[in-house]
C-alpha cells in the first residue's frame, strides 16, 4: 500500500465523484441482493414442502409427484442433444476447418444469430405447426425435444466454434506433418483438444432445456405421467411447475418444485464454471 | 535554479519485486531532465512515481520521500491536483475517441471550467503552444483519431498543457513516431522548456543529447549516474555508464 | 489411398450439409409461421389485425385486434428497460471498473446464475412476492404492468451487465490513463471517457435486453393480469403478445388459431427488427 491514501478528505473536493461511486456500489448491492433474495425466498419457503411422496413414482393429484417430470426432463435433454450435437458441432467444424469467408458463411452467422434471438414461444408455435401437426407426431416428447434441439443450436455452434478456434494451429500442422489427412486431424487432434469447451457449451444447453417451458407446452404437452415412448406426451420439470402454479391448488408443491429447479440450475452453473476454468487453465504452450 | 522535485531514499516495490532502489535526485525547474537506460531498468517507473500513476498498479508501494516544491506528494496530497500540476504524455499517442476540441477541453472541463469563450481560448492557446494549431484549426470538430500519429502526439501534448501544469512528464513520446514527427516534437519540447519543467524518458541517447540539460542513467532499478547531459556523455564517471553510451550493452 | 480420398471428400460434404442447419431452420420457422398466418391475415385484414382495439375471439362475429397486446408488450418492455438498464449499466460499471478482484470471483458466477434461473421460477417469484407486495402497498390486484416491468427488469439484468461489462473492458486502458493524467478522478474518467467509448456495445446490450423482454412469456403470464384491453395506468393488468399465445392456443381453432399464429409472426418481425439493429450496432463497433 501507499503510505497514505487520504480517501475521506479526497472526496470532499470531488462531491460528484463521491455520488457516482455511491450509485455504482448501490447498483451492485441491489443486483446481488435481488438475486440472493429470490433464491433464499424460494429455498426457505420451499424446502419444508419436501416429502417422500413428492418423489413417488406415480403421479396423482394427491402427491403431485415431481419424479415423472424429472424423468421426462432427462429424456428431453438426451434426445435434444442427440439431435442437436451432430449438426451443431458439424457446423462449427465446417466454419473453422473448411469455410472461407464467403457469403454462405455470412448467411450461417446471420441465421445463427437470428435463432438465438427468437423467443421461445415462437419456437413453441413452430414446433406445434411442424412437428406436432405437419409431421403428425402429436404432442410428444419427440416433438418437444426436436423443438428444443433447434433452440439450443446457436449455443452449441458458438461454443464449439470458439473451442475449435482456440486449438493452436501448431497441433494441426504437427498432425499434417505426420502425414495424417484432414479428417484424421479433425477427429483425432482438433476435436479432442476442443472437447472441454464443447462440453461447457453442452452444459449451458442443458441449463436452457431444463429451464424452458414456453416452447414445450404446445409441443410436448402437459401430461404428468412417466412417458413410455418418445411419442408420449409428457411435462418437464419447468412445465410441471407452470402447471402447478397456474392451477393455484398446489402452491406448496410449486415452491418445492422451484427449489428442485433452482438447485439444478445452480448445479449446472457450477459445473459449467468449473469446466470453463479448466479450459482457461489448460496450457496449450 | 530551483529544485522542482526532491527525491530522497526512494524505494519502490511491485509486490515482492523491488523496481527502484535508493533513488536520490533533484530535478531542476525549467530544465529538461532525461532518463536513459536499458528497458526494465526502472526509468518509466520513476517517471510514473512523479505524478503517482503507479497508484494504478496493484501491490505497488513505496518508501522514502518525493517532494514537489517542498511538499511530499505521497503524504496527504490530492492526487488529482497533483496530476493537474504534473502533466503526462504517453509512449503511444492516446487521444480520446472524440473531437480534437473536446480532447483539449477535457482537462479544463474536469477542473470546473464551463464558459465556452474561456474554453475556446484555452484550446487555441494550448494548440499553439503544442505547435499544431495551424494544422488543425480548421478541423477542431473532427475526431482526434483521424489525424496522423505525430499530430495525435502533439494533440496529446496540447491536451496536457491545457490544464496549466508546471511539470511535463514524457514517457518515450517519440518512440512510436517517424523521424520527421520526432523532429517536430523535439523542437517543441525545447520550446516548452521556457515555461515548464520537463522530464523525459527516452531509449534514444541521441535524443537525450539533443534536448536534455541533465541526464540520469538507470540500471536494474538504480541510478548509476546523474549529471549534466554534456558531462555524462563526454566523460562518464562510471564504467557501466560508459559501456552503455558507447553501445557495449543494453 | 483412393478410399481415403473418397472419405475425405464425402465428409467435407457432410460438414457442409450440417452447416446449413441454421439457415434451414430459420427458413422452416419463417415458412411455417407465415403460411399458417396468411389465411387469418387475409380474412381479418393486416391493418385491422394490427390496429384493431378489440380482441374478442368468443364474440359473434369474433373480433381480432392485436393492438392491446402490441401495446402491452411495448409497455412492459419499456418498463423493464427503465428498471433494468440503469441498474444493469451501473452494475456493469462496477464489475468492469470498481470491483476488487476477490469480490469479482464471487459476483461473476452469481450474475451468471441470474441468467440461468428459469423464467417460470421468476414468474412464480413474481406471483408470490412482487404481486402481493404491489397489491398491499399501491392497491389494485397487483397483477399489473408494474409487476411485469419489475420482473422483466430483473430478468434482463444479466444480458445488460454481461455485454456492457465486456464493452467497457474492451476500451483501451490508455484512454483511462490519459484521463487520470489530466487530473480526472477515477469516477470521472470512467463516466466521461470509458462509457462514451463503449457506447455502441452498451446500446447493443440494451437492444438484446429489449429482445429478451419482448419475447419473454412464462414470467409475464404469471404476473401481468392478462386482460386483453388497452391499459390506462401502470397498475392496470395487461396482456402481451406472448401471453396471448400461450393462454389461448390451448383451445383455439380455425380463424382464432390462425390469428394467434399471426401474432407470433408479428412478434417474430419485432425480433427481426431488433436483430438488424443489433448487428448494425456491432458493425459500428467494428469500424
Amino acid at each position: 500500500m501507499f503510505r497514505t491514501k487520504p480517501k475521506s478528505t479526497f472526496y470532499k473536493s470531488h462531491p460528484l465523484s463521491l455520488l457516482i461511486k455511491i450509485l455504482v456500489w448501490a447498483a451492485i448491492f441491489i443486483t446481488a441482493f435481488v438475486l440472493l433474495f429470490i433464491i433464499a425466498y424460494i429455498f426457505v419457503k420451499g424446502i419444508r414442502h419436501f416429502s417422500l411422496d413428492f418423489f413417488s413414482l406415480h403421479y396423482n393429484s394427491e402427491n403431485v409427484s415431481v419424479l415423472p417430470s424429472i424423468i421426462t426432463t432427462i429424456y428431453m435433454i438426451f434426445i435434444s442433444l442427440l439431435a442437436s450435437l451432430p449438426f451443431g458441432i458439424g457446423c462449427a467444424i465446417y466454419l473453422t476447418e473448411y469455410a472461407k469467408e464467403t457469403r454462405f458463411v455470412k448467411y450461417i452467422r446471420v441465421t445463427t444469430e437470428t435463432l438465438s434471438g427468437i423467443p421461445s414461444i415462437v419456437y413453441g408455435l413452430f414446433g406445434m405447426l411442424f412437428f406436432v401437426t405437419y409431421l403428425k407426431w402429436g404432442f410428444s416428447i419427440l416433438a418437444g425435444s426436436f423443438t428444443l434441439s433447434i433452440m439450443i443450436l446457436p449455443l452449441i455452434i458458438r461454443s464449439a466454434e470458439e473451442a475449435i478456434i482456440a486449438v493452436p494451429d501448431t497441433f494441426r500442422e504437427a498432425s499434417f506433418g505426420l502425414g495424417a489427412g484432414k479428417l484424421r486431424t479433425i477427429f483425432k487432434i482438433v476435436l479432442p483438444s476442443a472437447m472441454p469447451g464443447i462440453f461447457a457449451g453442452i452444459i449451458l444447453a442443458i441449463g436452457r432445456i431444463v429451464g424452458e417451458s414456453a416452447a414445450l407446452i404446445y409441443t410436448a404437452g402437459t401430461v404428468a405421467k412417466i412417458p413410455v415412448s418418445g411419442m408420449d406426451s409428457a411435462r418437464t420439470l419447468s412445465v410441471h411447475m407452470y402447471a402447478l402454479s397456474s392451477e393455484g391448488l398446489n402452491t406448496d408443491k410449486a415452491y418445492a418444485t422451484a427449489v428442485v429447479l433452482v438447485a439444478l440450475v445452480i448445479l449446472i452453473n457450477l459445473l459449467a464454471t468449473t469446466i470453463t476454468k479448466k479450459v482457461g487453465n489448460k496450457q496449450y504452450e | 535554479m530551483n529544485d522542482k522535485y526532491q527525491i530522497t531514499d526512494l524505494n519502490l516495490f511491485y509486490g515482492d519485486f523491488q523496481a527502484l532502489t535508493d533513488v536520490n535526485m533533484n530535478i531542476k525547474e525549467n530544465q529538461i531532465t532525461a532518463f536513459i537506460g536499458p528497458s526494465g531498468c526502472g526509468k518509466s517507473t520513476l517517471l510514473k512515481t512523479l505524478n503517482r500513476m503507479n497508484d494504478l498498479i496493484d501491490g505497488c508501494h513505496i518508501t522514502g520521500k518525493v517532494l514537489l516544491d517542498g511538499v511530499d506528494i505521497y503524504d496527504n496530497y490530492d492526487v488529482n491536483l497533483l496530476r493537474k500540476n504534473v502533466g503526462m504524455v504517453f509512449q503511444k499517442p492516446n487521444p480520446f475517441p472524440m473531437s480534437i476540441y473536446d480532447n483539449i477541453a477535457y482537462g479544463p472541463r474536469t477542473h470546473g471550467i464551463r464558459k465556452k469563450a474561456l474554453l475556446d481560448d484555452i484550446v487555441e492557446e494550448s494548440l499553439h503552444k503544442a505547435a499544431i494549431w495551424d494544422e488543425v484549426k480548421d478541423r477542431l470538430k473532427r475526431n482526434a483519431l483521424s489525424v496522423s500519429g505525430g499530430q495525435q502526439q502533439r494533440i496529446c501534448i496540447a491536451r496536457a498543457l491545457a490544464v496549466g501544469p508546471e511539470v511535463l512528464l514524457m514517457d518515450e513520446p517519440t518512440s512510436a513516431l517517424d523521424p520527421i514527427s520526432t523532429n517536430k516534437i523535439e523542437d517543441l519540447i525545447l520550446d516548452l522548456k521556457k515555461y515548464y519543467t520537463i522530464v523525459i524518458v527516452t531509449h534514444n541517447m541521441q535524443q537525450a543529447t539533443r534536448i536534455s540539460d541533465a541526464t540520469a542513467f538507470f540500471l536494474l532499478g538504480e541510478i548509476i549516474e546523474f549529471d549534466s547531459t554534456s558531462s555524462l556523455f563526454s566523460m562518464p564517471k562510471d564504467k557501466r555508464t560508459e559501456d552503455y553510451i558507447t553501445g557495449r550493452f543494453g | 489411398m483412393k478410399k481415403q480420398k473418397i472419405l475425405e471428400r464425402l465428409m467435407s460434404i457432410v460438414f457442409f450439409i450440417t452447416a446449413t442447419i441454421s439457415i434451414v431452420s430459420v427458413i422452416l420457422i419463417l415458412l411455417f409461421i407465415v403460411i399458417n398466418s396468411i389465411p387469418a391475415l387475409k380474412e381479418i385484414g393486416i391493418v385491422q389485425f394490427i390496429t384493431g382495439k378489440t380482441w374478442a375471439p368468443a364474440n359473434i362475429p369474433a373480433s381480432f385486434g392485436l393492438l392491446p397486446m402490441i401495446l402491452g408488450s411495448l409497455y412492459v418492455t419499456a418498463g423493464a428497460v427503465l428498471i433494468g438498464v440503469p441498474l444493469g449499466l451501473f452494475t456493469a460499471v462496477f464489475m468492469a471498473r470498481f470491483c476488487p478482484e476477490k469480490l469479482y470471483k464471487v459476483l461473476k458466477p452469481l450474475i451468471d446464475l441470474l441468467a440461468g434461473i428459469p423464467s417460470i421460477v421468476y414468474g412464480f417469484f413474481g406471483l408470490v412476492f412482487i404481486v402481493p407486495l404491489i397489491r398491499n402497498t399501491l392497491g389494485g390486484t397487483g397483477d399489473s404492468i408494474l409487476a411485469a416491468s419489475i420482473l422483466l427488469g430483473i430478468m434482463i439484468l444479466p444480458t445488460i451487465i454481461g455485454l456492457s461489462e465486456a464493452a467497457i473492458r474492451a476500451v483501451p486502458q490508455s484512454y483511462y490513463e490519459g484521463a487520470l493524467s489530466l487530473g480526472a478522478t477515477h469516477e470521472r474518467a470512467v463516466f466521461t471517457i470509458l462509457l462514451p467509448a463503449a457506447k455502441s456495445g452498451i446500446f447493443a446490450s440494451v437492444i438484446l435486453g429489449i429482445g429478451r423482454a419482448i419475447g419473454e412469456t412464462m414470467a409475464v403470464v404469471m404476473v401481468a393480469g392478462n386482460q386483453a384491453r388497452i391499459p390506462t395506468g401502470i397498475l392496470n393488468g395487461v396482456r402481451t403478445m406472448t401471453s396471448n399465445i400461450v393462454i389461448e392456443m390451448g383451445y383455439a381453432a380455425d380463424l382464432h388459431r390462425g390469428a394467434l399464429i399471426a401474432s407470433g409472426l408479428v412478434l417474430f418481425v419485432f425480433i427481426l427488427i431488433l436483430n438488424i439493429a443489433f448487428s448494425l450496432m456491432n458493425k459500428k463497433k467494428g469500424a
